[in-house]
This record gives C-alpha cells, sequence and structure tokens, in this order.
C-alpha cells in the first residue's frame, strides 16, 4: 500500500491512500517518518506524524503498515528508556549522537542479549492465551511469559534463548515467541477487577497520613510552576513500596531526566536494597521532542506496566505531566480544525481522560495472579488556576486529589499538598487496614491532627488581628504545636535523610508531637506558664 | 532534490505577514522561499503549510509593497539553515543573519538547520557546574549552572537591562578553563537600549555573538533571530567545546509576534489569544540549553521576560516557567526603594541549585547559611503584612527583631549595587548579618 502526500499542516499529514485503518500505524515520506492513522475520509486518510515534520514535502510518498501502533513486550524493558514511541534513548544515541534527528527506526527491546528461560508447562500441556508458560530473571525479578495464544505445547525449551528466537512451538506448527507485541491504544486483558484495599506506601508522610493513596488507585497533584511536582513524583518514584516503577516525563524538562537517571542507578531501593533503576522504567519525551509522541507516550509507558501488572506485580505509573499530553491532543486537535470544547481543548478531553484513569486498578490477571496498578500523575494549570479543563477533567475521575499549593512553596515547605483542600477517597476504605495492620491509633491520631491544624487556621485569623500574644495561653500553645506539626512532620526535605519516611515513622514522629501537645496542655492547666515549658 | 527552480506569480492573497500561493508543485513544510517585489526587492519566507496546491508562507520582513499578479515566489528547497564558522565571535547581526558592523561576511565552515534538533535526554549531562555571575542574591540564594535555562522575570520599568549587563560583564566559572562566550539575541530592542548594551558586549574580552532585532525592524524575524543564536551557541558549544551563555532579550516580544501570526493564520486562540502551541514552541527554544556526555561545552541560557501588567500568571512569563529551571522575578517594590538588583528572593527559584553548592562546587556550608537566609527573610516578610495592620509599636521584640532583619537583608545582601561580590564574599555577609541578629544558623 503506498499513496502520496497531498497536504501538511503541523504535526498532521493529509494522504490520498485508501485501505488504511483507523490507527493504523503508516511510514510517511522518504524520510520514513513514523506516523498513526487519526482520521479516515472518502478519498484519503488524515496521519499525525511521530517526528519532527519539517522538510517534508507533497507528493512524498506514505506507506502502511497493516497493524496499529504497538510495543514489544519482553524481557529487557526494566532499567530501559524510551521515547514516547518506544525506542530504545540509549540505542538512538548509539547510532546517530547527542541529537536526535528522527526517522529511525530503533527496538526497544535488546534482540541479542541471551536470558536464561525456565519453562513452568510441560511438553503437551493446553495453553490459553495470557498464560504463563516460563519465566526469566529479570533484574530482581522473575519475568513471567505468557502464550500469545491457545494451543497445545509440542515443544518448549530449557535454557538461553533471545528475543527473535521462539521459546517453543505448538502441535499446529506455530512457534511461541519470547516476547509479546501489544497495541498500545487497548487495554490488556484481565479476568476481572478487585477494589482497592491495600494503601501504596509513598514514605511521604503527608500522603501516607492525611491522604492515603491505594495500590490499583489514582491520584493527581496539579500545582503552579515552582510548586514542587517534579521533586514529588520523583521522591515517590523513589521510594514507593511497589515492585515496579514506570516513569513518563512527559513533555517536561531534559536536565531534570538527566539528573533522575543519574540518581536512580545510584540509589538504593529502600524496600528491597537493589538499584533503583533496576525496577525502574523510563518513558521520556521531552518539551522539545514531536508533540505527536508526547501524546503516545503515556500510552506506550502504560501498556508496559499493564505488561507487569499481568505478571502479578504492584506497577506504578507516574506521568510528570498530564497536562503537557493534554496539550498535544489540543495541537493535534486543532491541526486537525476539529471544534473546540473549552479553552481549545477537544471536546474528547475527558473521555480519553476517564478511558485512560480507568486503565489502573487491581486486577486478577488472565493466569490467576493478583496485581495491581496504580497511577500518581502530576497536572500543571496555567497560571495555577484550578479551574482550567484538564484539571476539572481529571478531578471527576481520579481517586485522590493532592492540592500542590504556591503559598506553601513560597515558604519552602515541601511537598507544597495543601493539608485543607486535598483529599482522598480511599481513605476510608484504609482505614481498618490502617488500625489493623500498623497501630489502632493511626486514625486517631489523623483526626487530632486535622484538629490542630484547622484550630490553627482560625486562630491564626485572629492573631492577625490581636497579634501572638494577645492569644490564651491555650491557643498559643496550639500555634506552637501546629508550627511543629507543619515543620517537622508535613514538611520533608528531599534532599536529606527525612526524604522517606516509613508508616514506623510517621506514626512516631505524630505521636510525639501530639503527646507533646497533650502533657503542655495538662501541665498549663496546672498553672505552670507556657513560657517556661516551650524553653524547654 | 529538484532540478530547476520553481518561480510562480500566483499569489491569491497577502494577509499581514502570510501569502496563499496557488498551484505550487512540489513544496515542502519548513522550505524557504524567496519573494521578489514589484520594486525588485526580495525577502526570506518560509512555508507554514500546504493544502493540495496551496501553499501558505510567512514573510520574514514587511510585506508592504507586495502585489498579486507582479510579485513572485521562488521555491528553493531547502529549509532554513544558519552559516556556521568559528570567526562568527565578535560579529553583530540583525534578525535574518545579516552583518550590520559594516565588516564582510564570514566565509561559513558548515551550515546547520536553524531548528535544530532535540537533545536525546540519555545524552543529556546533569548541570553541576557553578557559575559566578557576582551578584549574592543569584549565587547565594538562586545558584545558576553551566547548561541551566534561567529566566529573569521583569515588569516594565525595572532594571532588568542593568541586571543583565551586570551578569554578562562578571559571569565566571569557578572551575574550568573552556572559553566562555556570550551569544546575545535581542528582540524587538530600541535604540536607546542597543547602545547600552552594545558598550557592555564590547566590553566582554571573552568574545560575543550578537543578533540583534531593533523594535522598527520586521516583527517576523523575532521568530527566527532566537533560533539562529542557539544554533551559533550549539555549534560553539558542542563543537567548538566553548561554555556558551545565551542572552535572549525580550521573550514577550517574541510571543506577542508568535500570536500575531497565530491570528493571522485565524488559529483558534488560547489564554490571552496566544496560541495553543506556545508551550511546545517555547520549550524548542528553552530546551537548546544544556550539556552533553563526553563534551566540554555547555549552552546556558537566560532569556528576560517582562511580565505584562507585572502578572507573573499571565501566559508568557507562566509557560516560561513551567519550562525553565527556575526563575529569578524583579520587584517592583524593591525598587522603589532603591535596591539594586531588586531580586524579590521569595519567588525566586534555581532548581538546579542543590546540585550546583556545597564542598566541591561553591562552599560547605552554602546550602545552610542560604537556607537559614531564606526561612528568616521570609518569616520578616510574612510580619510586614501584621505590621500593616496592627502598626509596628504593637508588635513583640522578637516580632520586631525580624522584620529588622529583613529590612536589613534587603539592604545588605540583596543590594550591591555594580559592585562584583564573589561567592566566599556572599556567603560571609549572608553569615554576619544572620551573626548581627543572633540567629541560629
Amino acid at each position: 500500500m503506498i499513496g502520496h502526500i497531498k497536504g501538511i499542516s503541523g504535526p498532521t499529514v493529509s494522504v490520498d491512500l485508501k485501505g488504511l485503518r483507523l490507527y493504523d500505524r503508516v511510514y510517511v515520506g522518504h524520510a520514513m517518518l513514523a506516523g498513526e492513522v487519526i482520521r479516515l475520509e472518502q478519498d484519503g486518510a488524515v496521519v499525525q506524524i511521530y517526528e519532527n515534520t519539517k522538510g517534508l514535502g507533497i507528493g512524498e510518498p506514505i506507506k502502511g503498515v497493516g497493524m496499529p501502533l504497538t510495543v514489544k513486550l519482553g524481557p529487557g524493558l526494566l532499567s530501559g528508556m524510551f521515547d514516547g514511541l518506544h525506542r530504545s534513548l540509549e540505542k538512538l544515541r548509539e547510532e546517530m549522537g547527542s541529537f536526535i534527528s528522527g526517522g529511525r527506526e530503533v527496538y526497544g527491546l535488546d534482540h541479542l542479549k541471551k536470558w536464561r528461560f525456565s519453562p513452568l508447562k510441560e511438553r503437551g500441556a493446553d495453553v490459553k492465551a495470557g498464560e504463563i508458560i516460563g519465566y526469566v530473571e529479570e533484574g530482581p525479578l522473575k519475568h513471567f511469559i505468557s502464550s500469545g495464544c491457545d494451543g497445545r505445547i509440542s515443544e518448549i525449551i530449557d535454557g538461553e534463548f533471545s528475543i527473535n528466537e521462539p521459546i517453543g512451538k505448538f502441535y499446529d506448527g506455530r512457534e511461541i515467541p519470547g516476547y509479546n507485541e501489544w497495541p498500545v491504544r487497548m487495554p490488556r486483558p484481565y479476568k476481572r477487577k478487585l477494589p482497592p484495599s491495600e494503601p501504596l506506601i509513598t514514605g511521604q508522610r503527608c500522603i501516607d497520613f492525611l491522604f492515603p493513596l491505594a495500590r490499583g488507585g489514582t491520584a493527581i497533584f496539579p500545582g503552579g510552576f515552582g510548586t514542587g511536582k517534579t521533586i514529588l513524583e520523583q521522591s515517590i518514584a523513589k521510594f514507593a513500596d511497589v515492585d515496579i516503577v514506570v516513569y513518563v516525563g512527559c513533555g517536561e524538562r531534559g536536565n531534570e531526566m538527566a539528573e533522575m537517571i543519574e540518581e536512580f542507578t545510584t540509589l538504593k531501593d529502600p524496600w528491597t536494597g537493589k538499584r533503583l533503576m533496576e525496577r525502574t522504567i523510563l518513558v521520556v519525551n521531552t518539551s522539545n521532542m514531536p508533540v505527536a509522541a508526547r501524546e503516545a507516550s503515556i500510552y506506550t509507558a502504560i501498556t508496559m506496566a499493564e505488561y507487569y501488572r499481568d505478571m502479578g506485580y504492584h506497577v506504578l505509573l507516574l506521568a510528570d505531566s498530564l497536562s503537557r499530553w493534554a496539550e498535544a491532543l489540543r495541537e493535534i486537535s486543532s491541526s486537525l480544525e476539529e471544534m473546540p470544547g473549552e479553552e481549545g481543548y477537544p471536546t474528547y478531553l475527558a473521555s480519553r481522560l476517564s478511558g485512560f484513569f480507568e486503565r489502573a486498578g487491581v486486577v486478577e490477571t488472565v493466569s490467576g495472579k493478583i496485581g495491581s496498578l496504580s497511577m500518581i500523575l502530576s497536572v500543571s494549570p496555567p497560571g495555577g488556576d484550578f479551574t482550567e479543563p484538564v484539571t476539572q477533567a481529571c478531578l471527576r475521575i481520579a481517586g485522590a486529589f493532592l492540592m500542590l499549593d504556591t503559598s506553601l512553596a513560597h515558604r519552602r515547605h515541601f511537598p507544597a499538598i495543601n493539608w485543607f483542600q486535598s483529599y482522598s477517597l480511599y481513605e476510608r476504605s484504609l482505614a481498618d487496614y490502617f488500625r489493623e495492620k500498623i497501630s489502632h491509633e493511626w486514625n486517631d491520631l489523623k483526626q487530632r491532627c486535622r484538629e490542630i491544624l484547622q484550630r490553627e487556621e482560625a486562630l491564626r485569623e485572629v492573631a492577625e488581628v490581636v497579634g501572638f500574644e494577645g492569644l490564651q495561653d491555650a491557643d498559643r500553645l496550639l500555634m506552637v504545636v501546629a508550627e511543629k506539626l507543619r515543620l517537622e512532620f508535613l514538611s520533608q526535605n528531599a534532599y536529606t535523610d527525612d526524604a522517606f519516611s516509613p508508616p514506623e515513622k510517621t506514626l512516631s514522629k505524630i505521636r510525639e508531637i501530639v503527646e507533646f501537645h497533650d502533657n503542655a496542655a495538662k501541665r498549663l492547666k496546672e498553672g505552670i506558664p507556657l513560657q517556661e515549658m516551650l524553653k524547654m | 532534490m529538484r532540478l530547476s527552480e520553481h518561480i510562480y506569480r500566483t499569489i491569491s492573497s497577502i494577509r499581514g505577514p502570510l501569502l496563499f500561493v496557488e498551484k505550487v508543485f512540489s513544496a515542502r513544510l519548513g522550505e524557504v522561499v524567496n519573494i521578489l517585489f514589484p520594486d525588485g526587492r526580495s525577502m526570506d519566507g518560509e512555508v507554514l503549510k500546504i493544502d493540495g496546491d496551496t501553499v501558505l508562507i510567512q514573510v520574514y520582513g514587511e510585506t508592504r509593497g507586495l502585489d498579486i499578479g507582479n510579485s513572485s515566489v521562488v521555491f528553493t528547497d531547502t529549509v532554513k539553515k544558519a552559516p556556521l564558522s568559528i570567526d562568527i565571535i565578535g560579529r553583530v547581526f540583525n534578525g535574518s543573519f545579516l552583518p550590520v558592523d559594516d565588516v564582510p561576511m564570514f566565509i561559513p565552515e558548515k551550515w546547520a538547520s536553524v531548528t535544530g534538533f532535540p537533545m536525546n535526554p540519555s545524552a543529556r549531562a546533569r548541570p553541576e557546574e557553578f557559575i559566578e555571575t557576582g551578584f549574592s542574591c543569584i549565587d547565594g540564594l538562586n545558584t545558576l549552572v553551566k547548561g541551566q535555562k534561567l529566566p529573569i522575570f521583569s515588569c516594565a520599568g525595572l532594571p532588568s537591562k542593568e541586571l543583565a549587563a551586570g551578569i554578562l560583564q562578571n559571569s565566571r566559572l569557578a572551575v574550568g578553563m573552556g572559553r566562555f562566550v556570550v551569544v546575545f539575541v535581542a528582540l524587538g530592542l530600541t535604540f536607546h537600549d542597543y547602545s547600552f548594551y552594545m558598550n557592555v558586549l564590547n566590553e566582554i574580552r571573552t568574545g560575543f555573538v550578537a543578533f540583534v532585532n531593533m523594535a522598527d525592524e520586521p516583527v517576523v524575524e523575532r521568530l527566527l533571530s532566537p533560533r539562529f543564536g542557539l544554533t551559533v551557541a550549539e555549534y560553539l558549544a558542542f563543537e567548538r567545546g566553548m561554555d556558551v551563555l545565551v542572552v535572549i532579550t525580550d521573550m514577550t516580544n517574541y510571543c506577542d509576534v508568535l500570536r500575531e501570526v497565530s491570528t493571522a493564520r485565524e488559529e483558534l486562540p488560547g489564554r490571552r489569544g496566544y496560541p495553543g502551541y506556545m508551550y511546545s514552541d517555547l520549550a524548542s527554544i528553552y530546551e537548546r540549553a544544556g550539556r552533553v556526555k563526553g563534551m566540554s561545552g555547555s549552552v546556558t541560557m537566560i532569556p528576560i521576560v517582562t511580565m505584562p501588567e507585572d502578572d507573573i500568571t499571565h501566559p508568557i512569563p507562566d509557560l516560561t516557567g513551567y519550562i525553565t529551571e527556575g526563575q529569578i522575578v524583579l520587584s517592583r517594590e524593591l525598587h522603589q526603594k532603591g535596591i539594586f538588583p531588586p531580586v524579590d528572593v521569595l519567588p525566586s527559584l534555581s532548581r538546579l541549585m542543590q546540585r550546583g553548592i556545597g564542598e566541591c562546587h561553591t562552599r560547605g556550608d552554602h546550602r545552610k547559611i542560604a537556607n537559614s537566609l531564606y526561612k528568616y527573610y521570609a518569616k520578616g516578610r510574612d510580619l510586614r503584612r501584621l505590621e500593616a495592620i496592627v502598626g509596628k509599636d504593637g508588635m513583640t521584640d522578637s516580632d520586631k527583631h525580624m522584620l529588622d532583619f529583613a529590612d536589613i537583608f534587603e539592604r545588605e545582601f540583596v543590594n550591591q549595587g555594580t559592585a562584583r561580590r564573589d561567592i566566599n564574599e556572599t556567603i560571609d555577609r549572608g553569615i554576619s548579618i544572620l551573626k548581627r541578629f543572633s540567629l541560629e544558623i
């Protein structure tokens, strides 16, 4: 199938090729730029191009591949670094140097590397699509390999293989490949979804204690620039209690990614002691890389995340930032001259987002294991204004909303999570877990903590009029305790040892503060002046 | 490759800086065209959009005098390229890359596409080498490092150009023997500012390259000049191993042209009429700052943004702040107090500072001193609000103490006039102020 380019507008190209299907992958122009069909018409199609379209000419050829945008899933994804199209960035660098000039097909997986395959099924066994047939050791994990289709195994290897060699055969002669190819826009199947019931410990006291997240849940944190979104995302990527982290740098800064890569290769996972990079997959599409690939990057990432979920692992997808993805969508939509919705975003923004969010969850996989896929996504509202369409669309679907506050950030209170506006819908369903598994005091202490913060807010207004000295002793004590709570408990310096706080530490810290308050309040009643107690 | 030159006289409409040409046989996106005026003048343009045989062209110049019928358009079959050579150092060009310093054009060693290619994120080296700008408020509290992009957010009437000039004159790398070169890009500069900057540039010993688009010169050139500047910067940094500091003033003018072209194209406007792709467009400029693994050079960028209506949430500073690694915010209040540079350190931020300070970069106690100064100053500033309500007399002694600290901090630490302070002096000054107020460090 070969056609020709009829028109070019930004990242989209119209072509006269017939017989394409929607979301088919195509190669465009002499430079063989990768693209995807996004609209079909009577006499042709419109294609979005994942690479820079500069220099593309009218009449250049276009070729259909006959299949949608897919990723190759197999051993070797962990500690990998990919662009939005699942091309290995390291390999791109080997091939064309420090700058990405485009038009190059590079595979995400290393086809030459040998893996030791241990079968879990025997010759003659009947397998269903999605059923696990064996595993390889990939870093700290067992990487389970499942069959792509139904059949009866006639041959299965027990030894070394590389990705482009089959690991066995079916009786009807079909080969069993060691990898899985999956279209990124299609959710991977599972047996059934389960409600989230376990917490996702992030190591951030404010989140774990006040706004707990659930494994299989979704959370967003919107914040203007300088509110520490990226630092928070990266801290969670480092310390979250999950097996695998997929991190998407979606339309963000290149220098930040360089920093992150360097840190992740040296830092250790606090839960297992292994190098962080061994459990991490990076998908990087910085802001100056082509926008259409930015649009695809979150799908590429979530497909890899689902792949590991299907092996029964707890996977966390972090994206920084979802707003850049939405902007890419808007850019493509406007080059298609679609009727815009709010602020120029396409009207299908909310439905695309909810489709994406619903790919999170705790599931019983096809092979009967329990795996989870959680999502924590940052949102960058323009001007720090939360009434904009992306934040609002996310609010309707996300399970937790962690609002990053510019005024807290200006006071260098990090993570700058506003404790009055934020919420977590998982709080109630996780309450039992915290009471039983961590401490029976957990929920009561949380209530106390909230009360102190609320009381402080009310007193602050009074203090602004009468001054701190004009307050009663009990109120002054509360202000002092609240300050302690903010400085020592809710804020955490990401550059010190305090960056990671396991639940035990969180608990003992809050207990200490609440006890200090109670003791002081008691002695205040006994008549000991506040000044004296504060000196101690 | 086309064998013959394609000339068309089929202009169908002219709309501000945009032309529609019909019945074009084979055009390319981003192709450079040459527009021949009826009076014999010629001008460059670029293909923006192609729809069948109708081509939309953006003209890099004033379209006055262009007509339908007699004017013609020549398609050149190449994308916009910039000539490069080491001899470029010391030269001044206009927004079309023509020399304006009365010296003939240099002989190019090579040509490179002006849009450049995105740097592979895995090839980026982490920026961590300290650049000493000589200003306490930057070096001490918002440290600049090699490969960073740190904009100055200014307001109309504030001395952003004096600050930029100070940085140009005083910047020094604490370590490293590499050559330090300045690339200066001016967009819509008034003659007054132009003569000011040229005086400054001519005094820089290490050398500079300037691209100057004056306020009365074609506005569409402003879309090109920063890209010329950065192409030159990348060449000097990554092929010649130099440390390049790029100063672009003023990005607000750039964004206004972007909006002008977008409206002429009848695109859907985003916030305040700026196009929806402004984030990506700005990123294609700002993200060219950086360092590459295994190469000695670096591109550091200081764009200057004038915030319309002093509003930091205006789309231009807002999107800039989302892309750059921090910001230096100037304050009208400090300027009125006679403080120079009038940098408000509270909303200012350098995201890469944490890596660039400490034992092996600046001084072991740098972080501690910076944090303390910041903390106490923030406290003092908070109390100023209280002071406005209850008056200074109604406040406690400890509150008054903090208020005094904030004043002294502004007058003695931030304020330094045109004198240069090295990093030791900056930190020592911080320590002495903290000690004077017997504050814990």
